[in-house]
C-alpha cells in the first residue's frame, strides 16, 4: 500500500507544465536575439576598423577623429555638426533608439587579415553592431565578407575600387565613397578640355583590386574621349622606388602618365615623375601631363609642389560651400584644428547614415538597417542629393574634379576645385560589366545569430 | 639598345644605395662579427637628418594677414620662415633650397653618436652571443626606432626636396647619338651615384692607406693576434661601428630626395641590402659593393615590359632568384671568403 499522492496522469501535467514554463523564457530570448549582437542594456557598441599603423596611419587617424565626433553628435555632444542640416530628422541627439552609443576601434594594419581579426574581435569580445571605417579596397571587401558570414553592417570607409560594390558586394555591406568607373566619367570631359582628344596615355598601376578597376575605368573612359592607351604597367604596391617603371615612359611616345597609385606610392611615383622631367618634356608637339585620378588631402600635403596643375577626383573636399559642408568643417576644425579629409567625411556620414537608417527602421536588426538605407535618398551631407542605390548598395552623388593648387596658402588647402560633376553623369546600371554584370549580387541579408 | 643602357642607369643609383648600406652591414659583421638587423634602421634615420634639418631651416613665425581667411573664416596666419627674415629672402631661401647636401654636415656627428650610443649601450652585450640573438636583438632595435621616428614624424612620406639646379634630367640619348627623351635620367639620382662612389673610395682608402685602417684590417683578420700585440681592438671596432652608421645615415641623406623618407623605409632596404651582403659574401667589402650595384641593375632589368612580358611578376623576385642561384653555385657569395660563418 502507498499513501504517495503522485500519480501517472498528474507526473505527466507536471512535467509539461514544467516543460512549457521551462520553454518560454527561450523563446521570448529567441525572439529577441534574433540578430547578432542585439544591444540589451542602455547602450550599444560601434566598431571603427581604420588603419592605426602602418603606412595609412595618419588617414586611419582622420577617420578615427572623425567617428568619435560622429558618435558625439549622435549622443548630443558637441554642435550638432552635420546633424543640423541632414534631410532627415530621425536622429535627436539621443543616441540611437534611447541607446547612448559607445564606440570601440580596432587596427586593419591595411592588411586584409589584420583587419579581418580586429573585426571579428570586435564582433564577438566587444559585440559591435556594426563595423565602419578603412582605407583600402582590398581590406573593405575582406571585412564586408566578413561582416556578411557574422551578420552585422559594414559600412565602408575609404574603398574606390569598383569590386567593392561591384562583383564583390554583399547585402550586409554599404559604400558611401565613390568609385573608379565614377572617378572615369568625372574626369575624361574636363580632360578633354584641357589636354584635348588626341593623346596618348601611359598607364603605372598598383597591382591590386583598386589598382586594376582605376587602370580599366580610366583607359574606358579616356579612350571614350578619343584618347589612345599606349601601354598599362602593374607596379607592385609599396615598391617606393618606381624610376625602373617611369623611364620608359617617354620612350613608349606617351604624352600623358596616368598614376594609378594611392597613398605614399603615389607621393613617391608622382615625384620621381617630375624628378625624370617628365612635365618639362614637348612630345608629340604637346606639353606631357601628369593625371593622378584619385586624390586625398594627406596625398597632396605629402606630395608637395609637384602636384601643381595636376587633374584627380575626390569624394568630397573641405573647400565646398554648401550648408553641410560648411558645418562639418566647423565643428571638425574647431574640435582638432585641421580640416577634415575626405576619407574622414565618408567615416562620419557612414557613422550618421547607420544611426539614422536604425532609428528610421526601428531596430538594430541588420536585416531592418539594410531595408531602411536602400534606395533612401538624403541631402545635407555635403555631397548634395544622394541616393543609397538598392541594387548594390553604392551611393549615387555630385563628383568633384580636382587640381593641384598654383599657390596654395597653407598645407590644407594644396587642392583646388576644379568641377562639380554632377550626379546623373557619373550614374551606370547596376549590372554594368565593371561591376560583376549580370552576374553579381547581393545575395540575401544576414542577420546571424 | 636605349632601353638596356636606360635600365643600367636606373640601376646603378639603385645599386648604390644597396651597396652603400650592404658596406656598412658586411662592415659591422667584419669586424665585429655581429648580424646588425638594425642597420636599415640607420639609413632611414640618415634620411630622417635630411628631414630634420629642412624642418629647421623652415621653422617659422605666424604673422596674421587679414586680407586671407583660414578654413574657419579667421584672419590667416602665413608662417613666414626665420631664415628668410634674418638673412633676406635670397639667402635664406637658398639655406632652405639646399638643406639636403647641408643635411650631411648635420648627420655626421648625429649618426656616430646613435651608432656608438647603439654598439655601447645593447650591442656589446650580444658579442658572445649566437647570431640567432643578435638578430633579434638588433631587429627589435629597428622597430623601436622606426616606432620612434613615426611618433615625431607621421607615417606619410615627407618629401625633401633636392636643391633647384638639380630639378629635371639629364638627356643621355642625345649626347650618344639616340633619339631624345630616349635615354633620360635625373640629375639628382646622377649627383647620388658620384656620391656614392666618392663615399665608397674614401670607406676603402680610409681601410687601405691608414694606420688605423689597416689595424682594423689585421683585427678582422685575425683579431686575437692583433690582441695580444697591446693593440685595444676592441675600441677600433666600436669606431668601426661608428662609421659604418655613418655611411648609412649619409645613403639616407642623399637618398632622401629620390624617395620621400618614411618611418619604414629602412625595413624596405634592410632586407634586399641582406640579400646582397650574403651574394656578395659575407664579410667581404668589395664582395657588397659589387653584389650592391649587380642586383640594383638585374633589379631594373627585370622591371622592364618587354621581361615582364615573358616572366611576369619576375620584378618582385628577380633578387631572391639570383640570390638562390649564385648561392647554389658559390655558396659563400660572389667575393666570400672560407670560414666566415661557418663554425
Amino acid at each position: 500500500m502507498s499513501n504517495s499522492r503522485f500519480t501517472r496522469r498528474g507526473l505527466l501535467k507536471t512535467s509539461a507544465a514544467m516543460g512549457a514554463g521551462l520553454a518560454m523564457p527561450t523563446i521570448f530570448t529567441s525572439a529577441a536575439s534574433a540578430f547578432t549582437n542585439d544591444p540589451t542594456g542602455s547602450t550599444v557598441k560601434i566598431g571603427f576598423n581604420v588603419p592605426q599603423t602602418g603606412p595609412y596611419a595618419d588617414e586611419g587617424l582622420d577617420e578615427l577623429r572623425a567617428q568619435e565626433l560622429a558618435v558625439a553628435h549622435i549622443n548630443g555632444e558637441g554642435d550638432g555638426g552635420m546633424l543640423n542640416t541632414f534631410s532627415s530628422k530621425a536622429l535627436d541627439g539621443t543616441g540611437i533608439l534611447g541607446k547612448k552609443v559607445e564606440f570601440v576601434t580596432g587596427d586593419t594594419q591595411t592588411k586584409s587579415d589584420a583587419a579581418r581579426a580586429s573585426a571579428k574581435s570586435m564582433i564577438e569580445k566587444d559585440q559591435v553592431v556594426m563595423i565602419n571605417g578603412g582605407s583600402s579596397s582590398g581590406v573593405a571587401i575582406a571585412v564586408q565578407g566578413l561582416c556578411q558570414e557574422a551578420g552585422i553592417i559594414f559600412m565602408a570607409g575609404l574603398t574606390h575600387s569598383n569590386d567593392t560594390t561591384g562583383k564583390d558586394r554583399k547585402a550586409n555591406g554599404f559604400r558611401h565613397f565613390f568609385n573608379a568607373y565614377m572617378s572615369g566619367a568625372a574626369l575624361a570631359p574636363v580632360l578633354k578640355n584641357a589636354y584635348g582628344s588626341d593623346r596618348r596615355a601611359y598607364h603605372l598601376t598598383a597591382d591590386y583590386t583598386w589598382g586594376w578597376t582605376q587602370e580599366e575605368s580610366l583607359v574606358a573612359s579616356t579612350e571614350g574621349i578619343g584618347w589612345e592607351t599606349v601601354n598599362t604597367v602593374k607596379t607592385p604596391v609599396g615598391a617606393g622606388d618606381f624610376s625602373s617603371y617611369i623611364a620608359p615612359v617617354l620612350s613608349s611616345g606617351a604624352d600623358v602618365l596616368v598614376l594609378n597609385h594611392y597613398g605614399g606610392d603615389m607621393i613617391n611615383s608622382l615625384t620621381q615623375a617630375v624628378q625624370f622631367g617628365l612635365r618639362d618634356k614637348m612630345v608629340n608637339g604637346k606639353q606631357f601631363e601628369i593625371v593622378v585620378p584619385l586624390y586625398s588631402e594627406l596625398m597632396a600635403a605629402g606630395a608637395g609642389e609637384n602636384i601643381k596643375g595636376v587633374y584627380g577626383s575626390m569624394n568630397w573636399n573641405w573647400q565646398l560651400t554648401d550648408e553641410g559642408t560648411a558645418a562639418f568643417v566647423k565643428s571638425f576644425g574647431e574640435k582638432y584644428g585641421r580640416p577634415p579629409s575626405n576619407s574622414a567625411h565618408t567615416c562620419y556620414v557612414q557613422t550618421l547614415l547607420y544611426a539614422d537608417a536604425v532609428t528610421r527602421g526601428g531596430s538594430f536588426n541588420p536585416c531592418s538597417v539594410g531595408e531602411a538605407l536602400e534606395d533612401f535618398e538624403f541631402d545635407g551631407l555635403g555631397n548634395g542629393p544622394t541616393l543609397y542605390r538598392g541594387a548594390d548598395h553604392q551611393c549615387f552623388k555630385d563628383v568633384l574634379v580636382m587640381k593641384g593648387a598654383e599657390n596654395p596658402t597653407n598645407q590644407y588647402d594644396t587642392l583646388e576645385v576644379v568641377e562639380i560633376t554632377p550626379r546623373a553623369q557619373v550614374e551606370y546600371p547596376s549590372n554594368h560589366p565593371m561591376f560583376g554584370g549580370d552576374e553579381a549580387s547581393l545575395g540575401t541579408c544576414n542577420p546571424g545569430a | 639598345m636605349d632601353a638596356i643602357f636606360l635600365q643600367i642607369l636606373n640601376g646603378l643609383d639603385k645599386g648604390s644605395a644597396y651597396a652603400l648600406i650592404a658596406l656598412g652591414l658586411t662592415l659591422i659583421f667584419g669586424t665585429l662579427g655581429v648580424v646588425n638587423f638594425a642597420h636599415g634602421a640607420l639609413f632611414m634615420i640618415g634620411a630622417f637628418c635630411a628631414v630634420t634639418l629642412q624642418k629647421l631651416f623652415n621653422l617659422s613665425y605666424q604673422v596674421i594677414d587679414e586680407t586671407q581667411k583660414d578654413f574657419l573664416g579667421n584672419p590667416l596666419k602665413v608662417d613666414v620662415p626665420y631664415l628668410e627674415s634674418w638673412f633676406g629672402p635670397e639667402f635664406g631661401i637658398a639655406l632652405m633650397d639646399w638643406s639636403v647636401p647641408l643635411a650631411i654636415f648635420f648627420a655626421i656627428p648625429i649618426m656616430v653618436l646613435v651608432g656608438f650610443v647603439m654598439e655601447r649601450g645593447l650591442i656589446k652585450h650580444f658579442y658572445k652571443r649566437p647570431h640567432a640573438d643578435q638578430i633579434l636583438v638588433t631587429f627589435g632595435l629597428a622597430i623601436v626606432l622606426q616606432e620612434i621616428v613615426k611618433y615625431f614624424y607621421g607615417a606619410n612620406p615627407i618629401q625633401t626636396g633636392a636643391p633647384d639646379v638639380f630639378r629635371g634630367a639629364l638627356d643621355f640619348g642625345v649626347m650618344f647619338g639616340f633619339e631624345p627623351n630616349a635615354i633620360i635620367y635625373p640629375y639628382w639620382r646622377l649627383v647620388y651615384f658620384l656620391f656614392s662612389a666618392v663615399l665608397i673610395s674614401g670607406v676603402f682608402a680610409f681601410l687601405r692607406f691608414t694606420t688605423f685602417g689597416m689595424v682594423v684590417r689585421a683585427g678582422m683578420a685575425d683579431r686575437e693576434t692583433v690582441g695580444l700585440l697591446g693593440i685595444n681592438i676592441d675600441k677600433r671596432f666600436t669606431i668601426m661601428f661608428g662609421v659604418a652608421a655613418a655611411v648609412a645615415g649619409l645613403a639616407g641623406v642623399m637618398y632622401a630626395p629620390i624617395l620621400a623618407p618614411n618611418y619604414h623605409m629602412g625595413m624596405d632596404f634592410l632586407v634586399l641590402s641582406f640579400v646582397v651582403v650574403v651574394v656578395g659574401g659575407m664579410g667581404s667589402l668589395p664582395g657588397a659593393v659589387a653584389a650592391g650595384f649587380l642586383l640594383g641593375i638585374l633589379q631594373s632589368f627585370a622591371s622592364m615590359n618587354e621581361v615582364k612580358a615573358i616572366i611576369p611578376g619576375i620584378d618582385q623576385v628577380i633578387i631572391y632568384l639570383v640570390a638562390i642561384i649564385i648561392l647554389l653555385t658559390r655558396p659563400r657569395g660572389l667575393m666570400g671568403k672560407r670560414g666566415v660563418m661557418e663554425e
